[in-house]
C-alpha cells in the first residue's frame, strides 16, 4: 500500500510535463505523420491518401535530398570538433580564476545573443570577394593569391558558413561546460593534489570522467543545433545546391512553399527527425559503453 | 586564501603559456565584440550611410534612430508583452522541467525510461507542418489569439531540452545531501525544492538563459497564433523594419540593439550563478 | 525562505497579469484585412483613416511580416475557418487556384462588369489577367475574376550613369543588344567596376532573366511546347539560352558573388555605386531612394539576343487583395476595395510608396524613373498568364543548373541534359 502511494507520488513529478507534452506535441505529431501519408496542397479540405509514396520518393528519388543531408553532416562535424574544442578550451580557461575572467565570460556569450541579420551582414562584409576584410588582410600579409569570393565558391562556401555557425554557437557549449566544471566538487582536486597528481593527471583522472555526461549533452545539443541550422546559411549564401549549401531544413521549407507538396514536406520532416533520433541514440549508446570501459 | 596563493604560483610558473592563452582569449573576444560594435555604430548612422560610411562610430550620431525605432516599431506595447511571455514561460519551464528531470534522475516508477525517451525523441524530431494542426487545435480549445495559449505552446517548445539538460546535471550531482535530508524526514517535494534545486543552480541558470533567449527571439508562432497586434512580442516590431523590399537598416540596428540589452542583462545576472555554484558548494561542503 | 518568497510573488503577479489579458474586447472593425506589405503599413493606415472619415466604416489593416510566415498563417486559417474579410494570396497561379477551388475566394466577375465594366476598365489589363481564371483553365478552377490588384510591377535592368561616364561609355545610350551589353561589361571591368548585380541566390530571379532570353530566342510558342514536353531542353535554342549565362560569367559582366547574393545585397551594391548594372523590379526605385537619394541611374530594357521574336519581360500585378467568400462582410469588403482602387487612393499609394499603381489613370504624379517602368508595362508577360506551366521540380533543376554554369562547375550542355532527365522523370509520373 505504501509503495503504491509512493509510486503515485513519483508520477506526480512528471505529470505536468506529460500533460503539456501530450496536448501540444503528440497531437501535432500524429497529424503531421498523417499528412506525410497524403498528397495535400495545404489548403483544400480534401487530401488523397498515397500511403508511403512520399516517404519512398524522399529516400530513393529526390536527387537533392541526400546531398543536402551530407552538407548538414559536414557542418555538424565541423561544429562538433571546432566549436566544442573551442568551447572546452575557453570553459577550462574561465574555470580557473584567470585575469579578466568576468570580462571573458560576458564577451563569449555575445555571438549566441546576436541576431542572425547582424551576424550575416558583418560576416558577409568580411568574406566579400571585392571589398571584404579577409581578402584585404590576406593581401597585406602577402597571401594575396588565396583571396577569393569566399561565399560564392562551391569549394569554400560551406566551410565558411560552418565556421561562422561554430563561432555563433560556441557560447552555448561554453556556458554548459562551465556549469559542468563548476559542479565538480573542489575537494576532489585537492585530494588529487595531495596524492601528488600534476595538473595534467588531475585533468585526465578527475575532470574528464566527471564531465563525460556533460560532453554527451553538449555533443547531442551540437548535433541537433547544427543539423537543423538554416537561417545563417540562407542569409549568407542563399542555400543553393549549386553552391553545395543546401541543408534538409531548406529543402523542407522549399517543398512546403511549392504547391501540392505539403504532404511531401511532412514526410521529409519525419525522415529527417528519425535520422537525428538515430544519431543521438547512437551517441548515447557509445558514451555508455565508454563509461563502462 | 591558500587557494589564491597556489594559483599565483602556478601562474608565475607557466607565464609564457599563460601569455599565449591570454592572446588567444583576446582574439576570440575581439571577434565577438566586433559585430556588437558594428551593430551599435550602424544604429547611429542613417539609411544612406550604413553601408557607405565604413567607420565604426560615425561622426554625426543619430540618437534619434532609437526614438524612431521605439515608436515606429510599437515597442512600448511589444516590449511589455515580451517581458510577460519570457518571465512566464521561463518560470513555467523551470518548475515543470525540474520536477520531471528530478523524477527521471532520482525516483523510481514503472515506465520511467519510456517517458524519458519520449521527451528525448520529441527534442529530435522537427515538425515542419505542425503549425497547421496546432493552429486548428488551439482554435478549438479557444486558446488561439490568447497570451496563455501562446505561453503554453512555448513552455512545450523548451520543455524537452530543459528536462534532458537538467537530468544530466542531477545525475552528475552527489546524493549525500539529499540522503541526509530524507533521514531528517523531509518529503520528496521538500527535497526537490530545498536541496536539489539549490545544488543545481548552475544548470538552472543555463536553462533560464537558454529559454529566455528562445522566447525573447520568438516571433513565428506569435505571428501565426495571434491576430491582434496588442499581443505581439518584440521581434514582430523588428520585422517592421526588415520589410519584403525595403530594409531600414539604421532603424533595424537601433531596434536590435534595444532588444539585445535585456537579454544580455539576464545573462550577466545568471552567469554569476553558474560560477557562484562553486563558492556556495564550498560553503555547504 | 527568501527564494520561496520571490517565487510566489512572481507566480502571483503572473496569474494576475494573465487574468487581466484579453479581457478588454474592443469593437470589431467593419472590414478586417490581413497583409504582409511592411513598407506600406503607414500608407494603409492613413487610407483606413480617410475611409472612415468618408464612409464612417472602420477598416483594420493587420500586418503579418515576413511574407513566408504570412502565407503559412493564411494556410492555417483556411483549416480553422478563421480567414479575415480581405487577404492576399502569395505564390504561383496554382496556389491561387487551390484557394479558389476550396471556396475561400469571392468571384468578383459581376462586380467588375457592372456599369459597362466600370471597375474593370480602370486597371492595366496585364494586372487583372493575373487574377482571372479563364473557362476550362488547366487548374480546373471555376472561371471568374478573383482578386483586385493594388499595384503593378515589372522587372528590367538598371544602369549607373556616373559609372558609365567613368568607364568612357555614353550614359544616355545604354546597351541594347546582348553583345553590346557584354562589351560594355568588359569596359566597365577594365575601369575597375563590377558589372551586373542581382539577387541570384533567390533562384526565381535567374528564372526570370532566362525566360526573357528564351522568349526572345525561340518565341512563346516553343517555350510552351517545351513545357508540354514536345521540345526537349537539349534543343539548340535552349542550349543557346544556357550559354548566354556562361558568356556573361566568362566575360566578367557578372559580379563575383552573384550566386550567393540575395536581392537586398544586390540593391546595397548598386545603390552605393559598387556595380554598374542591376537586374531588378520596379520596387527598387523606392529602395535606392532610401539608400542613396543621389544615385544617378536609369532603367533600360533587357538587352535582346535575337531579332526573330520580341523580347518580353516579366511583369503584372504586384500585390492583390482577395475577398473571403465565406465572410459576413463581403459586400462591405468589395465596396472598400472599389474605393481603394479609385484614382485618388491609387495615386496616393503610388506616390507614398514609390510603386506603380494598378489603376492606369493614376500615373500623373509619379517619378520619371517609374514612368520608364510604366512605359514597358505593355511588353510584359508572366508565368501566371501563360497557358502552360513547368513542374516546380524541373524549374528548380533549371535554375540550379544555371547557377552551376555561372560558377563554372557545369557546361551548358551538361545542364541541358540534366534538366531534360528531370523533365522526363516528371512526365513519366
Amino acid at each position: 500500500m505504501r509503495l503504491k502511494r509512493s509510486t503515485a507520488e513519483n508520477y506526480l513529478f512528471i505529470l505536468p510535463a506529460v500533460i503539456i507534452f501530450a496536448i501540444f506535441y503528440i497531437y501535432p505529431f500524429y497529424a503531421t505523420f498523417n499528412l506525410g501519408l497524403r498528397a495535400w496542397d495545404g489548403v483544400s479540405p480534401v487530401s488523397q491518401l498515397v500511403g508511403l509514396r512520399n516517404f519512398k520518393e524522399v529516400l530513393f528519388q529526390d536527387r537533392l535530398w541526400w546531398p543536402s543531408m551530407w552538407h548538414a553532416t559536414y557542418i555538424t562535424l565541423i561544429a562538433l570538433t571546432l566549436q566544442n574544442a573551442l568551447a572546452l578550451a575557453l570553459a577550462l580557461a574561465c574555470d580557473r580564476q584567470i585575469k579578466l575572467g568576468n570580462f571573458y565570460r560576458l564577451i563569449f556569450f555575445i555571438p549566441p545573443v546576436l541576431s542572425e541579420v547582424v551576424v550575416g551582414l558583418v560576416w558577409k562584409w568580411i568574406y566579400n570577394g571585392d571589398y571584404g576584410l579577409l581578402n584585404y588582410w590576406l593581401t597585406n600579409i602577402g597571401l594575396g593569391h588565396l583571396a577569393r569570393s569566399w561565399l560564392s565558391n562551391p569549394q569554400t562556401a560551406l566551410t565558411c558558413v560552418a565556421v561562422i555557425h561554430s563561432w555563433k554557437g560556441f557560447g552555448w557549449g561554453f556556458i554548459i561546460l562551465l556549469a559542468g566544471l563548476q559542479t565538480i566538487p573542489r575537494q576532489l582536486y585537492e585530494a588529487a593534489r595531495v596524492d601528488g597528481a600534476n595538473s595534467w593527471q588531475r585533468f585526465w583522472h578527475v575532470t574528464i570522467p566527471l564531465m563525460v555526461p556533460v560532453f554527451v549533452l553538449v555533443s547531442i545539443l551540437t548535433i541537433l543545433g547544427s543539423m537543423q541550422a538554416f537561417v545563417l546559411i540562407l542569409t549568407m549564401t542563399g542555400g543553393s545546391p549549386a553552391l553545395g549549401c543546401s541543408v534538409p531544413v531548406t529543402r523542407i521549407l522549399g517543398s512546403m512553399r511549392a504547391s501540392l507538396r505539403f504532404g511531401y514536406a511532412c514526410a521529409q520532416g519525419i525522415i529527417f527527425g528519425l535520422i537525428l533520433l538515430a544519431l543521438s541514440f547512437m551517441q548515447i549508446r557509445i558514451s555508455k559503453k565508454m563509461k563502462q570501459a | 586564501m591558500n587557494h589564491k596563493r597556489n594559483d599565483i604560483k602556478y601562474k608565475v610558473r607557466r607565464f609564457s603559456s599563460g601569455a599565449m592563452v591570454n592572446l588567444f582569449l583576446l582574439l576570440i573576444a575581439i571577434s565577438c565584440l566586433f559585430p556588437l560594435l558594428w551593430m551599435f555604430g550602424s544604429s547611429l548612422k542613417t539609411q544612406a550611410t550604413v553601408f557607405s560610411d565604413m567607420s565604426i562610430i560615425p561622426k554625426v550620431l543619430h540618437w534619434g534612430n532609437y526614438y524612431r525605432a521605439w515608436t515606429e516599431g510599437n515597442f512600448g506595447v511589444y516590449f511589455l508583452n515580451s517581458v510577460l511571455y519570457t518571465v512566464s514561460v521561463v518560470i513555467g519551464i523551470v518548475l515543470v522541467s525540474s520536477l520531471a528531470a528530478y523524477a527521471f534522475s532520482r525516483l523510481q516508477f514503472p515506465g520511467k525510461n519510456f517517458f524519458f525517451y519520449m521527451f528525448l525523441a520529441a527534442m529530435m524530431i522537427p515538425l515542419p507542418g505542425s503549425f497547421v494542426p496546432l493552429y486548428v487545435l488551439m482554435d478549438k480549445l479557444h486558446l488561439r489569439n490568447t497570451p496563455h495559449g501562446y505561453i503554453l505552446c512555448l513552455i512545450n517548445v523548451g520543455l524537452s531540452l530543459s528536462i534532458f539538460l537538467l537530468k544530466t546535471f542531477f545525475d552528475k550531482m552527489p546524493t549525500d545531501l539529499e540522503d541526509a535530508a530524507r533521514i531528517d524526514g523531509c518529503s520528496k517535494l521538500g527535497i526537490w525544492w530545498n536541496v536539489a534545486l539549490p545544488l543545481a543552480k548552475p544548470a538552472l541558470a543555463v536553462i533560464v538563459i537558454f529559454n529566455s533567449l528562445n522566447v525573447w527571439n520568438e516571433y513565428i508562432l506569435a505571428l501565426i497564433l495571434f491576430d491582434d497586434a496588442k499581443f505581439m512580442p518584440l521581434q514582430v516590431g523588428l520585422a517592421t523594419f526588415h520589410g519584403e523590399f525595403v530594409t531600414q537598416y539604421h532603424l533595424l540596428m537601433a531596434g536590435v540593439t534595444i532588444t539585445v540589452i535585456p537579454i544580455l542583462l539576464i545573462y550577466i545576472f545568471m552567469q554569476k550563478h553558474i560560477v557562484k555554484g562553486l563558492t556556495a558548494g564550498a560553503i555547504v561542503g | 525562505m527568501k527564494r520561496t518568497g520571490i517565487f510566489s510573488m512572481l507566480l502571483i503577479s503572473l496569474i494576475v497579469s494573465l487574468a487581466g489579458c484579453g479581457r478588454t474586447e474592443t469593437k470589431k472593425a467593419d472590414v478586417v484585412i490581413w497583409h504582409w506589405m511592411t513598407d506600406r503599413k503607414k500608407a494603409f493606415n492613413e487610407l483606413a483613416k480617410r475611409y472612415q472619415a468618408e464612409s464612417g466604416r472602420q477598416v483594420e489593416f493587420k500586418l503579418f511580416a515576413p511574407s513566408e510566415i504570412y502565407s503559412q498563417k493564411v494556410r492555417a486559417a483556411t483549416q480553422a475557418g478563421t480567414l479575415p474579410d480581405i487577404y492576399g494570396i502569395l505564390g504561383e497561379k496554382k496556389d491561387f487556384a487551390i484557394f479558389v477551388k476550396a471556396g475561400h475566394v469571392l468571384n468578383l466577375n459581376t462586380e467588375m462588369s457592372d456599369n459597362i465594366h466600370e471597375w474593370r476598365n480602370k486597371f492595366f489589363s496585364k494586372a487583372l489577367i493575373v487574377n482571372e481564371f479563364e473557362p476550362n483553365n488547366e487548374f480546373g478552377a471555376p472561371a471568374g475574376i478573383y482578386g483586385v490588384p493594388i499595384d503593378v510591377t515589372n522587372i528590367q535592368m538598371l544602369y549607373n550613369k556616373d559609372l558609365f561616364k567613368k568607364a568612357g561609355l555614353d550614359p544616355e545610350s545604354p546597351p541594347q543588344t546582348f553583345s553590346e551589353f557584354i562589351t560594355a561589361g568588359k569596359k566597365l571591368k577594365k575601369a575597375g567596376t563590377q558589372g551586373l548585380v542581382s539577387g541570384w541566390a533567390e533562384t526565381w530571379m535567374i528564372d526570370c532573366l532566362a525566360s526573357n532570353f528564351a522568349f526572345n530566342i525561340m518565341g512563346e510558342k516553343k517555350v510552351m511546347r517545351t513545357y508540354a514536353g514536345e521540345v526537349p531542353y537539349t534543343d539548340p535554342d535552349w542550349i543557346r539560352v544556357f550559354s548566354l549565362f556562361k558568356e556573361m560569367a566568362d566575360s566578367g559582366v557578372l559580379a563575383s558573388g552573384i550566386v550567393s547574393m540575395n536581392n537586398k545585397d544586390a540593391e546595397q551594391n548598386f545603390a552605393n555605386g559598387r556595380a554598374a548594372f542591376a537586374f531588378n523590379g520596379s520596387w527598387c526605385v523606392n529602395v535606392y531612394k532610401g539608400m542613396n537619394p543621389d544615385l544617378n541611374y536609369a532603367a533600360m530594357f533587357v538587352p535582346r539576343v535575337s531579332d526573330e521574336y520580341p523580347m518580353l519581360i516579366w511583369g503584372g500585378a504586384g500585390s492583390s487583395f482577395m475577398v473571403n467568400a465565406r465572410s459576413e462582410n463581403k459586400e462591405k469588403a468589395v465596396e472598400f476595395l472599389k474605393w481603394l482602387t479609385d484614382e485618388k487612393q491609387q495615386a496616393y499609394l503610388a506616390q507614398d510608396t514609390n510603386n506603380l499603381p494598378a489603376n492606369k489613370y493614376s500615373l500623373t504624379n509619379i517619378s520619371p524613373l517609374l514612368s520608364q517602368f510604366a512605359q514597358t508595362m505593355e511588353n510584359t508577360t508572366h508565368p501566371n498568364i501563360w497557358p502552360r506551366h513547368e513542374k516546380s521540380v524541373v524549374i528548380e533543376a533549371f535554375d540550379i543548373g544555371i547557377q552551376s554554369i555561372i560558377l563554372g562547375t557545369k557546361t551548358p550542355e551538361e545542364v541541358a541534359r540534366e534538366v531534360q532527365e528531370v523533365k522526363e522523370r516528371e512526365m513519366a509520373k
